[in-house]
């Protein structure tokens, strides 16, 4: 069946070999590149994000290589709100947000996919790495590439709407394809990081926003070992920039066991505090029928993360999840993503976890 | 099946003007050489001139070829106020219609940022006309160049040219006229219009890349390109012979069928409008009900984006323009239209339909088919 497909086409190679694939699929597909960001300049420079000006000629580049329309769609008032000053906000909170799940859910498959659902589009095409058959959502064949992860908080009805034509390939044959192809993106090399944050500085970025607020650091038995210039600039688990002057009494490397905005405090101790055994997940998403009691499955804490068994239930609004062995460093604010092998059942934010300090 | 509606952008060369270009693309010669084949260029190149100066009621030797209108406007807008400011220091003010075209604005916002120039915008009303009281009003002694367009290329409002011109020679002030989209269409006078006027090929059924500043003589701009000291020392650079001689060609047939051709496109673009409206009843016309250029028909619609018009329209192979700049692709509200008083939504919601020497009453017809289910379409979409 032809369907009218939207081809978010951020600039790199990945969408833009997607797009491809949907138009030889015999798809009418339409280009789309998102400007997400009021002031183009203001973002990464170089071919690495997804916002300059050089990303959005590359991305009508490829549209006019493949041979669609394209055009270019001011998302910037969207994208600050729901993802920039979510992040800011989060970070504030003492939690750790990924951005870039927070724009598939808010940006691509909602503000995106809205208007192209109301402009007559039946689907939103993305270079995700992942699979998606019949409502089911899976990994993507290339393990390293994998982005099912940052997918995972998309409901069902988003997903009815999402096409992820590169799934079923490595990254290594999507560049060869795309050279194949005479896209000359093809060895484009790949964005990292966080494409609102043009120098990388996540902490310089946030200092900007939220300002110097000093505070302790303290070891678990409350004592001051530090001094830090603001605690959202800090992740649980984060073992390096903790500038603690004098070693740990056992000469072990220290860690960040806690976050606590409401006394400006951070917590930092041994790793084996950072075990954790139980997490418990708000706002939970179901792609798979919600397990009607404990259920065993595996559960992925955060981007290209180690995958630990677990037993999921629901308890209520939230998801409880009981780690057979501990994990380690566990931030609340990301994504709990429930699979079952490779077949995604669900996600949650992470709201607590039963980490001494947490 | 394309229905091409976006003449203001560009036009599609005619047949003419094909013809004298490609005969001259297989010559050699450069105009300025002094042996034969460098005279028989200098005679196309003068010949062509004649016709460009005749078409626009000017002297051979007040046409100045440039590299097409924005080069023209530049040249305008920087010379003449380099010239100027250089004659007296005094003169620094820039007085400049708040609807002009990017080329003007933008050069003499340049001006401002780099060269101590005050730049003065000519307030218009929510027609998009310029005032000639208000320019008097404005108007004195420090004032370097006047510049207003003769005919707005978003709105297709038309500018009372000649009573502008008076009120700037009164004041002994040089006067600068964007004629680039009116040249086609209206019977541009330069000897009525004021002492420097820009008009480009591409726009009126010629080549792109070539275009003319028609200076009257005694004023001579600074020059913005230096070089050889080719065209009166203004504007350096081998002429483009080819380019020239489709220029004049296109002028010339332009010239011949300005009469006839702006009543059938004024007689059509009427029909356009009128059916545009019985489809969508609550589309808003911009620009001068009458006082417009012949081709320009320019919308509003409430409730919906003009980006997403232009890209419903253009999956159904209709081809026009929102009209206004753009910034990485990202659609700016059109500075024409907050200057004519509107707000940002009524801007954002706009498309501009600009017929030309090649627009038939079937191109109509598909706009008007497709008009009211886009419209229905990108309203759902909303401005989102």
């Amino acid at each position: 069946m032809t369907l009218r497909v939207l081809a978010a086409m951020s600039g790199g190679v990945d969408s833009a070999v997607a797009a491809a694939r949907a138009a030889e699929a015999g798809h009418d597909v339409t280009g789309v590149h998102m400007a997400l960001s009021s002031n183009p300049k203001s973002y990464r420079s170089g071919a690495r994000g997804c916002c300059t000006l050089e990303d959005s000629r590359d991305a009508r580049r490829a549209a006019d290589v493949i041979g669609i329309p394209f055009y270019v769609w001011d998302l910037a008032e969207r994208f600050d709100r729901d993802v920039v000053q979510d992040f800011v906000d989060e970070y504030a909170a003492g939690r750790t947000p990924n951005p870039c799940l927070r724009c598939n859910e808010k940006i691509k498959f909602a503000a995106l996919l809205d208007k192209a659902l109301a402009l007559g589009f039946d689907a939103v095409c993305t270079g995700h790495y992942a699979r998606l058959d019949d409502g089911v959502l899976r990994r993507g064949v290339d393990e390293g590439k994998d982005q099912s992860y940052v997918l995972a908080v998309c409901t069902r009805e988003q997903l009815a709407h999402a096409m992820f034509p590169l799934g079923d390939t490595t990254k290594a044959d999507i560049r060869r394809e795309a050279e194949r192809r005479g896209l000359r993106v093809a060895d484009k090399p790949d964005s990292h990081d966080i494409c609102f944050i043009a120098d990388g500085d996540t902490r310089g970025f946030l200092a900007e926003r939220l300002g110097a607020a000093p505070g302790p650091i303290v070891d678990t038995s409350g004592e001051v070992v530090g001094e830090h210039d603001g605690a959202y600039s800090y992740t649980v688990g984060q073992r390096k920039g903790l500038r603690i002057g004098r070693p740990a009494p056992d000469g072990k490397p220290r860690y960040v066991l806690d976050i606590s905005p409401v006394n400006n405090t951070v917590t930092v101790g041994p790793r084996e505090a950072l075990d954790v055994h139980e997490i418990t997940g708000e706002r939970p998403v179901w792609l798979a029928a919600p397990p009607a009691g404990p259920h065993d499955c595996q559960v992925q804490l955060r981007a290209h993360g180690e995958v630990y068994d677990c037993t999921a239930g629901v308890e209520g609004d939230l998801v409880r999840i009981r780690l057979h062995a501990p994990a380690k460093g566990v931030a609340t604010g990301q994504a709990a993503v429930l699979y079952d092998g490779d077949t995604v059942l669900g996600s949650a934010t992470i709201a607590a976890t039963d980490s001494v300090f947490a | 099946m394309v229905t091409y509606l976006d003449h203001a952008a560009t036009t599609p060369m005619v047949a003419e003007s094909i013809a004298a270009m490609t005969a001259e693309l297989g010559q050699v010669g450069n105009p300025s050489s002094l042996h034969s084949v460098g005279r028989r260029a200098r005679r196309v190149v003068e010949e062509s001139r004649e016709i460009i100066a005749e078409a626009f009621g000017a002297r051979p030797s007040e046409v100045v070829f440039t590299g097409g209108g924005t080069e023209a406007d530049n040249l305008a807008v920087k010379g003449l106020f380099w010239a100027r400011r250089a004659a007296d220091p005094r003169r620094t003010r820039v007085l400049a219609s708040a609807i002009e075209h990017h080329a003007v604005l933008d050069a003499a916002q340049w001006l401002a940022d780099h060269e101590g120039a005050r730049v003065e915008l000519i307030p218009v009303d929510e027609y998009g006309r310029v005032s000639p009281d208000t320019l008097r009003a404005m108007i004195g002694e420090d004032v370097a160049l006047v510049t207003v367009m003769w005919a707005n290329n978003e709105v297709g409002t038309v500018q009372p040219i000649e009573e502008l011109a008076a009120v700037a020679r009164e004041h002994g002030v040089p006067f600068h006229s964007d004629a680039v989209q009116a040249a086609a269409q209206l019977p541009v006078d330069f000897a009525a219009g004021g002492d420097a006027l820009s008009v480009s090929g591409h726009k009126l059924g010629g080549p792109l890349g070539i275009g003319a500043l028609l200076l009257a003589k005694g004023v001579d701009p600074t020059p913005v390109l230096h070089g050889g000291g080719q065209e009166r020392d203004v504007r350096s650079g081998t002429l483009d012979t080819p380019a020239i001689a489709g220029f004049a060609a296109a002028v010339q047939v332009a010239a011949a069928g300005r009469a006839a051709g702006a009543a059938r496109l004024t007689a059509l673009r009427d029909t356009l409008v009128e059916r545009v409206r019985a489809a969508v009843p609550d589309a808003v016309l911009n620009g001068h009900p009458t006082l417009r250029l012949p081709g320009n028909a320019h919308f509003s619609f409430p409730g919906c984006e003009g980006d997403a018009l232009l890209m419903l329209l253009d999956a159904r192979g209709i081809e026009c323009s929102t009209g206004s700049a753009c910034s990485a692709g990202v659609s700016q509200p059109s500075h024409v239209l907050l200057a004519m008083g509107a707000d940002a939504a009524r801007a954002r919601g706009s498309l501009r339909f600009t017929l030309g020497h090649d627009s038939t009453a079937a191109d109509v017809d598909a706009l008007v088919d497709a008009i009211g289910p886009v419209v229905d379409r990108a309203r759902r979409a909303g401005l989102s």
